[in-house]
């Protein structure tokens, strides 16, 4: 056990985490907004409108998150129409890149989470509502949207832990992530068991953090 | 479509056998992942406060660091793991082990810690009568767990174990970076080498888009199988 390289690792580690956690928060915040959107679109009558959004959401979660990445940063800077917009900016970057892929890999499993909180919510709450003489507007903004954010934290809590995971892959796009800077330590000492022990605590020590954060919002926001 | 076909000019019989490759790994770590489940799930149910530990760091572990960190340590600690091993028994070559044990095992890993937190589930999701049951008619503690609970876990853990399927299958596709030829490595060098990563990678996601589908249906079936009689 070499504990002078894990100590020497660590700041470098933790500095990099900021990374991890920069891209963990910019994909949930835009993640949130597309999965809002497609649980709608789901809850929508008409058939078109409904079987896509339940293909987006399927091919999301029926492919690895390392392709989805690698088609977005190898596969479009290959059209060179793309190329000559002002999209090129953005795509051109393997930061904005992966941000891309997580949001939308993350908006997918979240339109997922908040249609079935929809679905379960009790039809009797809205015929509560609409026998008061509430609109169906103010009965969506103010009776369904909290009951499913409610219904869905828990599951949600699951989502930003594995989508926090998942940001390790950023690496593989040369980004130096927690996981990437992990991965240069490693193959330059080749002492992998102390790396993965410090590189390891501070991912678990974010999953805690997480956790614990659902579980307070949880109790708040309980019905009792 | 030139790209995919068979022979010497296309990729079609590389990506067919990365494929079955894909498949392979998949079906070896979930089956590696069952056994570590069978061992910690019992430690995880145990009344005995340090069997409880063991297990659970193990899940906790596995379960909060990323995938990637974990095929990291496997592919670069591995063969030192074995080789000191090694050592100690008087053997001092060095020892490499190949991609496909050391991808499939840290997969397994992975896979076993899921598949350990769905049997726990299910075994705590059983009639309280099955136990005192067992009891009664005198069985030991090893034919009531193998001969009276597993079979009735099956039944209800299969929905589950198709999700931890789901994530082996997905996290299969990381194995590429230890230099395992599956479905994402070939994709990599075919890109690399025709210079068309979007219709490589957007192949890709294809197969692996058919490979869930086909589980699916294939998993379905099973779960109407050991449903029978409820």
């Amino acid at each position: 056990m070499d504990f002078e390289l894990m100590f020497a690792s660590f700041p470098k580690l933790l500095n990099a985490s900021i990374i991890t956690l920069k891209l963990l928060s910019v994909s949930l915040i835009i993640g949130l907004f597309i999965g809002f959107l497609f649980a709608i679109l789901r809850l929508n009558k008409n058939i078109f409108i409904n079987k896509f959004a339940y293909g987006y959401s399927y091919v999301f979660r029926g492919t690895p998150l390392l392709v989805q990445i690698f088609i977005i940063y190898f596969g479009l800077g290959q059209i060179e129409y793309l190329r000559s917009t002002f999209l090129w900016v953005i795509l051109k970057e393997p930061y904005w890149c992966a941000i891309i892929a997580f949001s939308l890999n993350t908006g997918a499993y979240t339109s997922e989470i908040l249609r079935s909180a929809f679905q379960t919510i009790k039809p009797s709450l809205i015929e509560a509502g609409k026998s008061l003489g509430i609109s169906n507007k103010i009965i969506f903004y103010k009776i369904q949207i909290p009951i499913a954010i409610r219904q869905s934290l828990p599951a949600y809590g699951n989502e930003i832990i594995l989508m926090m995971k998942g940001t390790s892959l950023a690496s593989t796009v040369t980004l130096m992530d927690l996981t990437g800077v992990a991965k240069y330590i490693i193959s330059t000492t080749f002492k992998p068991i102390e790396v993965f022990i410090v590189a390891g605590g501070i991912y678990l020590f974010m999953t805690f953090l997480i956790h614990n954060l659902i579980k307070f919002l949880e109790k708040k926001y309980s019905f009792n | 479509m030139e790209l995919l076909s068979f022979g010497d000019t296309g990729w079609g019989d590389e990506l067919f056998i990365a494929t079955l490759m894909t498949i392979a790994v998949s079906i070896t770590a979930m089956l590696i992942g069952f056994t570590f489940a069978l061992i910690f799930t019992p430690l995880k149910l145990s009344n005995n406060k340090f069997l409880n530990l063991i297990a659970n760091s193990y899940t906790t572990v596995i379960r909060g660091v990323p995938e990637l960190l974990v095929i990291y340590l496997f592919f670069f600690g591995g063969s030192g793991a074995i080789m000191y091993v090694a050592s100690i028994f008087g053997y001092n070559e060095y020892i490499e082990i190949n991609a496909f044990i050391t991808g499939a095992f840290a997969i397994g890993i992975i896979s076993g810690a899921y598949s350990t937190e769905v049997f726990r589930g299910a075994v705590q999701s059983i009639d309280k009568g099955q136990f005192e049951a067992a009891k009664v008619l005198g069985l030991s503690k090893f034919a009531k767990f193998y001969k009276i609970i597993l079979p009735q876990v099956l039944r209800l853990a299969i929905p589950n174990l198709s999700n931890v399927w789901q994530i082996t299958l997905k996290d299969t596709s990381l194995i590429s970076v230890t230099g395992l030829v599956e479905i994402m490595r070939q994709s990599y060098i075919a890109a690399g080498s025709t210079r068309d990563p979007l219709f490589f990678y957007s192949f890709a996601a294809l197969l692996y888009l058919l490979l869930t589908f086909l589980s699916m249906k294939l998993i379905n079936k099973l779960e109407i199988k050991y449903s029978r009689g409820y």
